[in-house]
């Protein structure tokens, strides 16, 4: 982990188990979700830290996903989909009108269960997201870009001599860095995460964990999981839904210490879920 | 006996054969001191496959060789001696007593056909008897082997199962071997053109007259280059400058922005379309096309400009394979996961970015499989030619000058008054063989394409 840039280290200084004074980055506001007359998302409210990791769980199909992608208004790519509420990204309204879903989207980057990464090269899928939003003008900035995205996401001395190989040829860990580092290449200030470990081994796992610790203040993280041991290793503070509720949201330590509703006690000493 | 009598007849005797080795397969079993090794119904199914089977495949065999053996008897009686000897007006006449034979009221034009139809008959009815006779002692001596060897130890289960096999793998081979005897009878007929003309005459000759063939240099007039260009023209150029842009526009919009209600009713509108006749399209560009055509031709300066363009046959082509090609773009566009779009999506990308940089790269394999599909569906297509085009073969890069088709031309070749083996009507199997080894390239290339691009996403 030497490639860290230096805003990354400083934070990565501070214990991972202590939450960081808050600086709110995106708000939620009674949110509501429904798919067709499916009431997925129920009255969430939320804040989201800028210092801070923050961690969804809960049991499959609570909806974590869908309130993950009302973030960054993924949920509009589904025509049935419909969202009512307020969601703001620095005080901004991100589902007003003068919000322009691709500035949005690069300001809020997403990272998906399963590696997705494009039929193209390694260098070509870092390209993609600056190349789309015009930020570097010349190849020499591209390059730049490119390397330190790389960097950053612990997969440069992995890939530096074959940029040019399909991002497809790489290992299923590999690929999920290579995803990592093309949500970081745009430089956005929030990533959202929806188990994006899931489909990894172990060793992988330890590696984006330890990437995710990395990344920790350089930019505001969400991060979906099913793996208890995994929020509370990587995450400051917890939200459990149920049913489409936020049940309860607070410090992770407090969360998995000392819950104070029976449902997420009950989900976390694994009764139900 | 006909045959259909006799089918029954078979297939009755498998029945027997299967109530009776189940009869006995049961109580043998029943009698046998150790577990037996199939149940009686597959002992069953063993003996009614061993009656019914060969018996039928003989019957199919016979039924397709028994019409030449009957000619051949006829042809050896005394009274088929006055025949003329060789061809056309022989088979007319032979044809003719056929008829007369199986129903005696018919009218005949040929007087000798009558007096042989009673021969013909005769004959036809010996090899029915024996046909029948054969077949008959084919089930029995099937039934009585299979039969025989119902034991309790005997693996019927076993053969059973791998005569199942068989019979699908006959079913499956059958589409195999007619397209294979296609090629082949393709071959054999080339090779009597190609014994009077020269392949190369025929191949690099750029003069095409069917009309006027010389007696000594048959090949001088038999060029095909002028249809291959005419070919690759109308059915690779014109009709894919349509068919492409058009099929691949229309994929796009139906898989990435029409609304579901919108995709469920045009979808099956695009495909009712590549199931309309092709002679409707035939005399939608002869009859509304080409003279629109010819008067935007004339407009424009093109003082003899034809009516038979191949701009109207194209065109119309083209149109007719748009669903083609949409419909194989769709698929392929759809076959690219929706992992691959959400991530273009969540970068920011807009829909048109997505389809750009994403979608049509990770699809193009499919689309470029589709494309050739649709060229040598286009290369092969009769009806819109035959109608729009002319028969006049020019080599040509005006698309209001009239050009022809190997398709069109070989519908020319074998519609008029000819006999079978002049150099005229054996340039059409010369013809109709480059064109299959054409198409038949064409498909390969693409499935492997297909192929390959498959493997990388699974
Ligand atoms: N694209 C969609 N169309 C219709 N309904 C959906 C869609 N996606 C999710 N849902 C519904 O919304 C509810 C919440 O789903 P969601 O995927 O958000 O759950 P989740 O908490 O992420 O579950 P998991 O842990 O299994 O990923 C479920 O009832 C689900 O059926
Ligand atoms: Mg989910």
């Amino acid at each position: 982990m030497t490639d860290i840039q230096a805003p990354a280290v400083r934070t990565n200084q501070t214990d991972p188990a202590v939450a960081a004074p808050a600086q709110i980055k995106m708000t939620a506001r009674d949110v509501n979700v429904f798919y067709g007359a499916n009431h997925a998302i129920k009255d969430v409210s939320i804040d989201v830290d800028m210092e801070n990791v923050t961690a969804f769980i809960g049991p499959s199909g609570c909806g974590k996903s869908t309130f993950l992608r009302t973030l960054n208004r993924m949920n509009d790519t589904i025509s049935i989909a419909k969202v009512t509420g307020d969601i703001t990204l620095d005080g901004e309204d991100i589902y007003s009108s003068d919000m322009d879903v691709v500035q949005l989207r690069a300001r809020v980057g997403m990272v998906f269960q399963k590696p997705n990464p494009f039929p193209k090269s390694i260098y070509e899928n870092v390209a993609y997201g600056p190349r789309i939003h015009g930020l570097a003008p010349a190849r020499r900035d591209m390059d730049q870009i490119v390397e330190s995205a790389l960097r950053r996401a612990g997969l440069w001395e992995e890939v530096k001599d074959r940029l040019s190989d399909s991002g497809t040829a790489l290992s299923g860990g590999q690929q999920q860095r290579l995803c990592i580092a093309r949500a970081i290449a745009v430089d956005p200030e929030v990533i959202l995460m929806d188990e994006p470990c899931s489909a990894l081994d172990p060793i992988a796992t330890a590696k984006i964990e330890e990437l995710i610790h990395a990344l920790r203040g350089k930019y505001a993280i969400v991060i979906v999981t099913h793996n208890m041991q995994q929020a509370a290793r990587v995450s400051q503070k917890t939200a459990f839904f149920h049913l489409g509720h936020l049940v309860e949201y607070g410090e992770t330590s407090e969360i998995f210490t000392n819950p104070r509703q029976e449902r997420t006690k009950d989900y976390i000493t694994g009764r139900y879920g | 006996m006909n045959s259909f009598a006799l089918l029954f007849l078979v297939l009755g005797l498998g029945l027997i054969g299967w109530l009776t080795g189940r009869a006995r397969a049961g109580r043998l079993i029943r009698a046998a001191p150790k577990r037996s090794h199939s149940r009686p119904g597959q002992h069953a199914a063993y003996v009614a496959m061993w009656t019914a089977l060969p018996a039928l495949l003989f019957l199919t065999v016979w039924s397709a060789i028994s019409p030449a053996l009957v000619r051949d008897a006829v042809l050896e009686t005394p009274a088929a001696a006055s025949l003329p000897s060789f061809g056309f007006q022989r088979d007319s006449i032979l044809g003719e007593a056929r008829m007369l034979a199986d129903n005696p009221e018919a009218g005949a034009f040929n007087e000798e056909a009558r007096a042989i139809a009673p021969v013909y008959g005769a004959a036809e009815r010996r090899y029915s008897w024996i046909g029948s006779a054969a077949t008959i002692l084919l089930a029995f001596a099937g039934f009585a082997f299979a039969y025989s060897r119902v034991t309790p130890t005997f693996r019927a289960r076993t053969r059973v199962e791998r005569t199942v096999m068989l019979v699908l793998l006959i079913a499956s081979l059958i589409a195999i071997l007619t397209t294979l005897s296609i090629f082949v009878s393709l071959l054999i007929e080339s090779a009597r053109f190609f014994a009077v003309v020269p392949i190369t005459d025929f191949l690099f000759g750029t003069h095409w007259s069917p009309q006027v063939i010389s007696s000594t240099d048959p090949g001088e007039s038999l060029g095909a280059v002028p249809l291959f260009w005419g070919t690759f023209f109308i059915g690779a150029v014109i009709a894919m400058i349509v068919a492409i842009p058009f099929g691949l526009m229309s994929a796009i919009y139906l898989t990435q922005y029409a609304a579901p209600r919108v995709r469920r009713w045009m979808k099956p509108i695009l495909e009712v379309l590549a199931g309309v006749p092709t002679v409707v399209y035939g005399y939608f560009a002869a009859l509304t096309v080409a003279p629109a055509i010819r008067d935007f031709a004339v407009m424009l300066g093109f003082q003899y400009a034809s009516s038979e363009s191949a701009l109207a046959a194209g065109l119309v082509m083209g149109v007719m394979i748009i669903p083609f090609v949409s419909s194989m773009a769709d698929d392929s566009i759809a076959a690219v996961p929706t992992a691959m779009r959400d991530g273009s999506f969540a970068m920011g990308a807009t829909r048109s970015e997505t389809i750009r940089r994403v979608l049509i790269p990770a699809s193009l394999p499919g689309v470029v499989a589709g494309m050739l599909l649709a060229v040598s569906r286009a290369i092969g297509e009769t009806m819109i030619v035959v109608m729009a085009a002319s028969g006049a073969a020019t080599i040509t890069l005006n698309p209001f000058e009239s050009a022809t088709t190997v398709t069109k031309q070989i519908v020319d070749l074998l519609t008029g008054e000819a006999e079978f083996d002049s150099p005229k009507t054996l340039a059409a199997f010369a013809l109709g063989l480059t064109l299959f080894v054409i198409t038949f390239l064409l498909n390969i290339v693409a499935l492997r394409v297909v192929k390959k691009y498959r493997e990388a996403y699974e």
